[in-house]
This record gives structure tokens, sequence and C-alpha cells, in this order.
């Protein structure tokens, strides 16, 4: 361990390599509810660092594990492995490389924060299309890794439609490049590949991102309804009628009321459901959906349908539904966020299923959820303090995603599998259909070095409840 | 209806069995691009893959689509529920939706629908054990697993054998028009390009400038009568590209510089890829030393006896 810590050292700086326990505490956990155990915690600064620290890491034995702000909600970043893993934390790798208005492609470093680039890029008019809640905090390496979405990949697609090129150190320390600015790069897709491999096929050192023009014209509209049902028939209603807004975002009455109270935006607190939709585009086109959508809310029996006037109301109203997260911890101190994604015609049966769910386990409940692609966000507040809790947390999270499952859906729409779902991989994959991506993952890793344990289920124990491995508790 | 979440899987172990465990074999669809990485070698047995389109539930925005159905076949189911896959192959009565995959070439309208590979949500293929296996789902929004409907986009047929997909819909816009430069060497397609939001399409052969818009009608009016910036007239469709051209694909920016010395070519402005007479590009291409091993690797595992597509190739051994 000491000539672990001695080499990194010397490669990275002593100062960007650390063991200090309030810090090894501090890496061992991502925003999921999930515990890992770290060894070292390194901070490289270039390319060089990183296949420096990897190739360290292997030398004595080691796992890695890539993280970019730990914003992920699936114990994704969560060290895991046959011994502690060395921790690789790109944040420091924070700089924008270049940028190329004219032919609307970035080069940024792993650690770089999601709404830094595209306000960098704002006054080209450009801006990184995927907008995860966290996009103040995380980063594009950590969204390369997740193939994270967001309210606005409902129009403009998740970030692997945004991610051309790709720089990676592979698990053992070559560096490759992925991808490629022309459109069609020979060979196999490698960078489609490893676009939302969850860090287990390498760490991401460059990424060429793709910048998308903003739009000429938006129009943001806030419906309520007094029943969720309704609601839910509204966005199935919009999309029936060809109309993609660029977001379609629902929230009910838990989450309106402590959004409300925790951003003042004027949300109406009394109703069941809110639809927040914005759609984007040339101005007939906005005005012609807008009226659409207006119409289909109300024909659905919508109370009112508000259309913020100017930039500010339209910030303010997102505000409300990208602190979501922030807000109910005025409820409860703690929450279990879901992430599952299901057929949009049976957005209604899988939401009056869910509720039931909570009821039974006599949890309180809140959903905040991107309903224009079907993407739920169930989110169980509770205070892990109370006696038992926790059982009744994981037995209605996995009652929720059996739901989820047995209604077409998947398991997760946006968050990853990580460390949290990978043992329900089972519920919608055969052995033959997790073999072959095991064959991948191991094309790249073939010792399973980098962020063991994570995405694939270890063995025949698909479907148990929270089986984590050794060394990982809740 | 069939869900679109569920399938006739009875008909896809059918094709499984055909594929078999042992022996050389590959798919032929439309043979329109039967030239992509060299022919299979001689010897191989050549299967037809499943056809028909299984459902379409245009509320969901997707399709699930057998891999021996024509491009036309689905267009014309889809244009039924006012939607559409934008695959766009020169010749959409004879490729089937299997071929495109396999190929991954994009159509003429990636500059506004994004990349072939961006349509397809779920693969159902036969590996080259002779199983059946599916990645992806049935949902417009997924990360559940590794991305294996990326790898086999594009990968010629030599990781599996594509049985049936489920595509992503989009609506079919309900005004479309093509335009085109009227003096010769007037327009600059980038100039073009940087006035327009979002267009579908902008060509350019080195004389030329066609534009496709589509979407609301006075939006496409509009953009037809103020943004172009030189004098342009409506005309029925784009041009053929050359005949027997070959692909190449460029950095978008590389354009500028024009992307052939001799013969004709077609261009895809903002995009990078220009269909061009003349000698074909080296292929397959070198890639990198690190690049070239992962394709190893892949190959090794999914394809361990190199019985899938043998004489089809990547890279250079």
């Amino acid at each position: 361990m000491a000539a672990l810590v001695g080499d990194l050292c010397s490669a990275l700086a002593p100062d960007r390599v650390r063991t200090s326990s309030t810090e090894l505490a501090l890496y061992q956990r991502d925003a999921s509810i999930l515990v890992g155990e770290a060894a070292v915690i390194c901070f490289p600064l270039t390319t060089a660092e990183v296949a420096a620290a990897v190739r360290i890491s292997r030398a004595h034995g080691r796992p890695v594990v890539p993280r970019g702000s730990g914003t992920g909600l699936a114990g994704g970043a969560v060290p895991t492995g046959p011994v502690a893993p060395v921790v690789i934390v790109t944040t420091k790798m924070d700089r924008i490389l270049s940028v190329d208005p004219d032919a609307r492609v970035a080069w940024v470093q792993p650690g770089v924060l999601n709404l830094d680039l595209s306000r960098a890029v704002a006054g080209h008019g450009l801006h990184f299309a995927p907008d995860p809640s966290s996009q103040q905090s995380c980063t594009v390496g950590g969204n390369v890794a997740n193939n994270s979405g967001g309210p606005h990949c409902l129009l403009h697609g998740v970030t692997t439609a945004h991610v051309l090129a790709l720089e990676v150190v592979l698990p053992d320390g070559t560096v490759v490049e992925l991808g490629g600015l022309d459109p069609e790069p020979a060979g196999y897709d490698l960078r489609g590949a490893f676009v939302g491999s969850e860090g287990t096929m390498g760490i991401a050192t460059r990424i060429a991102v793709r910048l998308t023009p903003l739009p000429p014209a938006v129009t943001t509209l806030l419906a309520d309804f007094t029943s969720i049902e309704a609601a839910a028939q509204t966005v199935s209603g919009v999309i029936a009628a060809g109309i993609v807004p660029a977001a379609l975002e629902m929230m009910d009455a838990e989450i309106t009321a402590a959004v409300e109270a925790y951003v003042h935006a004027g949300f109406p607190t009394d109703a069941a459901a809110v639809l927040l939709v914005e759609v984007d585009g040339l101005a007939a086109g906005v005005a012609a959906a807008a009226e659409a959508i207006t119409g289909i809310a109300r024909a659905e029996g919508a109370r009112t349908v508000r259309v913020a006037t100017d930039a500010a109301e339209r910030a303010l109203l997102w505000k409300g539904r990208k602190s979501a997260f922030g807000a109910i911890a005025r409820i409860k101190p703690n929450y279990y966020l879901h992430d599952t994604v299901v057929p949009r015609s049976q957005l209604v049966p899988v939401l009056t299923a869910v509720y039931q769910i909570a009821d039974r386990y006599q949890l309180r409940m809140g959903n905040v959820f991107h309903a224009g692609d079907g993407n739920l966000h169930p989110l169980i507040l509770f205070d892990k303090r109370e006696p038992g809790v926790m059982d009744r947390v994981l037995a209605a999270g996995k009652e929720i995603i059996e739901t989820c499952v047995a209604a077409g859906g998947m398991l997760s729409g946006e968050h990853g599998i990580g460390l949290e779902k990978r043992d329900f991989m089972g519920l919608v994959f055969s052995a033959e259909d997790l073999e072959a991506q095991r064959w991948l993952r191991l094309a790249f890793d073939p010792e399973e070095a980098c962020n063991p344990w994570k995405v694939l289920p270890a063995g025949a124990r698909c479907g148990d409840l929270q089986s984590l491995p050794p060394g990982a508790w809740i | 209806m069939t869900v679109v979440g569920h399938t006739d899987v009875a008909a896809l172990e059918e094709f499984a069995a055909l594929v078999g465990t042992e022996g050389p074999v590959c798919v032929a669809g439309g043979r329109t691009q039967w030239e992509a990485g060299g022919r299979p070698e001689v010897g191989t047995r050549e299967l037809s893959a499943p056809a028909g389109v299984v459902s379409h539930q245009p509320e969901e925005m997707i399709v699930r689509v057998r891999a021996g159905t024509t491009v036309a076949h689905l267009d014309a189911v889809l244009a039924e529920g006012g939607q559409m896959v934008p695959l766009d192959p020169a010749d959409p009565a004879r490729a089937t939706i299997g071929g495109v995959l396999a190929v991954g070439h994009s159509g003429l309208r990636r500059l506004r629908y994004g990349p072939v590979r961006d349509a397809v949500l779920e693969v159902r293929f036969v590996s080259a054990a002779g199983e059946l296996v599916k990645a992806g789902g049935p949902v417009v929004k997924n990360v559940t697993g590794y991305d294996l409907c990326r790898l086999l986009v594009g990968s010629l047929g030599t990781l599996g054998l594509l049985a049936e997909v489920v595509l992503r819909c989009t609506p079919l816009p309900s005004a479309s028009r093509w335009l085109r430069s009227t003096e010769p060497g007037a327009a600059d397609p980038f100039d073009v390009l940087r006035r327009l939001y979002r267009p579908s399409s902008v060509l350019w052969d080195g004389t030329h400038v066609w534009v496709l818009l589509e979407g609301h009608p006075a939006d496409v009016d509009a953009q037809a009568a103020t943004a172009l910036g030189v004098a342009f007239a409506e005309v029925s469709g784009p041009p053929d590209p050359p005949p027997g051209a070959v692909r190449l694909s460029l950095p978008p920016g590389q354009l500028r510089a024009r992307p052939t010395a001799g013969g004709r070519w077609l261009a895809q402005v903002g995009v990078g890829t220009v269909d061009a007479e003349g000698p074909a590009a080296t292929w397959p291409p070198t890639l990198a030393p690190g690049v070239a091993e992962l394709h190893r690797q892949l190959k090794a595992r999914f394809d361990p006896d190199g019985r899938l597509n043998p004489g089809r190739r990547m890279t250079r051994p």
C-alpha cells in the first residue's frame, strides 16, 4: 500500500494523491444510497497522468474506479472490487480545449461541468444539448460514462448523440482515440460502445462534443391538472398528435408543493399534477405546437395553461423543475430516486401501481419525471434513522422496477445500472443476452479491473433484493 | 395490433436455426451495397433475414421491423401512421433494413435527423453460436446495459446477424421543399448552412447547392424566402449521386477545400459524407494499433471461429 501511494505520488504529485480517512470516506460513495471502500484517491491533470495512475494501480494489483463529480444515482462510482480500488477523479481536468463554432464541435477534458460548457459556447449561439438535472455539478466525462439524459433529450437526443470522438485510457493504460470528427469513422462504432459503459471500459480523457444551435424560438407552458391521469393522458395525446416537444416534464402534487415552497415560481400547490412543456424551433412551428398542446391539455381537463412570457419566467419554471431534489429535503432527510422507463402509453397504469406500492409500504413518495419519453423517477422520501425503513424502501423499489418491466419497460432510462440495478438485469435480459454484453466489456477490459462488479450481474442471483458484493453496503 | 414490446420469437428462432452453429455464413439483403468491406468468401452459405413489419404504434413513435424488410415497405407502413424513419437509402425498393444498418451509412437527411445508428432502440441478432440475442429495448430512452445496438450498426455482419430491430420514428413533416441555387457557383454552401435553422439537408457538388427544408409550411416558406442569401429555385428532389460513387467520410470543415480533385462528387454539407467518382479510398482502412487490437478482441469474442461474413473486413489484418 505504501509502495502504491509512493508510485502514484511520483507519477502525479503528492498533493493530488489522497489517503486521509476523511477523503477516503468522502469518495466511498456517490449520490446513491450505496457505500464502498477506496484505497487511494488520485486527481490527475493530464492524459499521461491518468494512464500512469491506471498502470501503477494495475501493477500493484488494484482495480481502478473512474469518477467525475460523483452525482451518479446508481452507485456507478462507488468503489468496489476484489480489493479496495484506486479512485481516479477527473474533476481537475476541467479545461475546454478548443471550440470550433463553424464546425459546431468542442474538445473538452472530462472534468468540465455540463453547464459550464453550455455557458462557454452560448456566445456562439450554441449549447451542449444533454441537460441532466445535476448539470450545474455533473461533468461531461460522467455524462459520457452514463450516457446521461435530461429534460431536453426528448427532442435533441441523449449524450451519445452528442459525442463525436473520445480519447480513452484503456484498463491496461493504453491510450486510444475512438470515433472521429468525420461522420462515418472506419471500423466498429467503439465510440458508441464506450458511451454509457459506466467506467467499466476505460477512462475518457478528451471528449469531442457536438454543439447544438440555440433555437430561434422557444415557448414554455405550465399546465395544471386535478388528476395524474389527466396529465398523463395529455402526454400521450401530445405524442400521438405527432408533436415532439423539446421537453415534456411532469411533477406530482408532492413535488409541486415542495418546489413552490422552495423557489416561489407560482406553481399551483393544489394541483394533482403539473406538466412543464417546452417547444422550440422556428416561430411558426413553435406557435402551432404550443397552440395544439394547449388544446390537448384543456381537452384533458387542465385547469390553467400558463405560457411563460419571457426568458426570466421560463428560467424560473425550469429552476423549479431542476431543484426538485433539493426541495424535497425539506420533507425528509433521505431520498431514493428511481429511474425506469416505460412505453408512454403505459404511464397511467404504471403510475397508479407505483403509488399503490408506496402506500402499501407506508412510504412517502413523489414523482418528478421526463413524461415525454416515459422515463419515470419515483422518489421515495424517508428518514433512515427510522428503524426498519430501509427494508421497506428497498422492497418497494424492487416492486416498482418489476412493475415497470411487466409493463414493457426497462430498468434505467438515464441513470445507469451501476451497482444498484446489476442484479435486476436478468429481469430484462436472458443469459445469452448478458453473455454478449460481457464479450464487449471483456474486449476492453479482459481482467475486469476497471470499475469491477458494475453493470453486469455476478452470477445466478438475478432479481435478488440488492445482493451487494462484499465490501459494499447501504 | 401486437404490442411493440412483444415479438414472435418463434420466427426469429427459425432464422437462428438456419444460421446454426457451424460453417461460414452471411445474410444477403437487397445487395445494394454488397461490396461493402469486400464480398464474403466463396463457399459462404447465404441466408435471407426474416421480413415484415411486426408492429407500429404511432403513439409510441417506435416500430418493430424484421431485418429482411425493404425500406420502401417500412416507409409505406409508417406513412399510414403519419411517421417515418428517415433512412433514405439510394434504392429503397431493394435495400433492406438489415442491410442499411449492417453497412451503417446514413441517408440524405442526416443533418437534421442524425445518423442511422441513433434510430436503433433494440436489436435482436443471431450470434456466431447460433443463439438469438437481444440488446437495448422497445423504449425511446434506455441505458439498461451495454450499447450493443451501436456496436452492431456498421459492423457488416461480422459480429452478429441482424434478425429484428426496434427503430425510433419521427412525424412526417407537414411541408417539405427541395431548392437549388440558380446561378452556378453563386451560393456558398457553408453560408447557406449557417443561415438556416436545422435544415434537413444541404448538398453541394462544387457548382450548385441543394437545400431540403422541412417543417411547418410557414417556417419552410419563410426560410426559403429570406434565409438563403442568394437565388434558389424549387426543384423536385435531390440530384443523383455520381454513378458507381464511393463513400468518403470527412470532418465537415474539410469540405471547404473541395473533397476531390478529379471526378464528380456530391457532398453533405454540415455532415461530411461525400459520394465521389473515382478510385475508392483505401479499403479496408488502417486503424491505430490500439484500436485495431480492440477490433481483434471483439471479433475473437463475438465470432471466435470467424464464421460470420468471412472475407468482409472492417480493418486491415
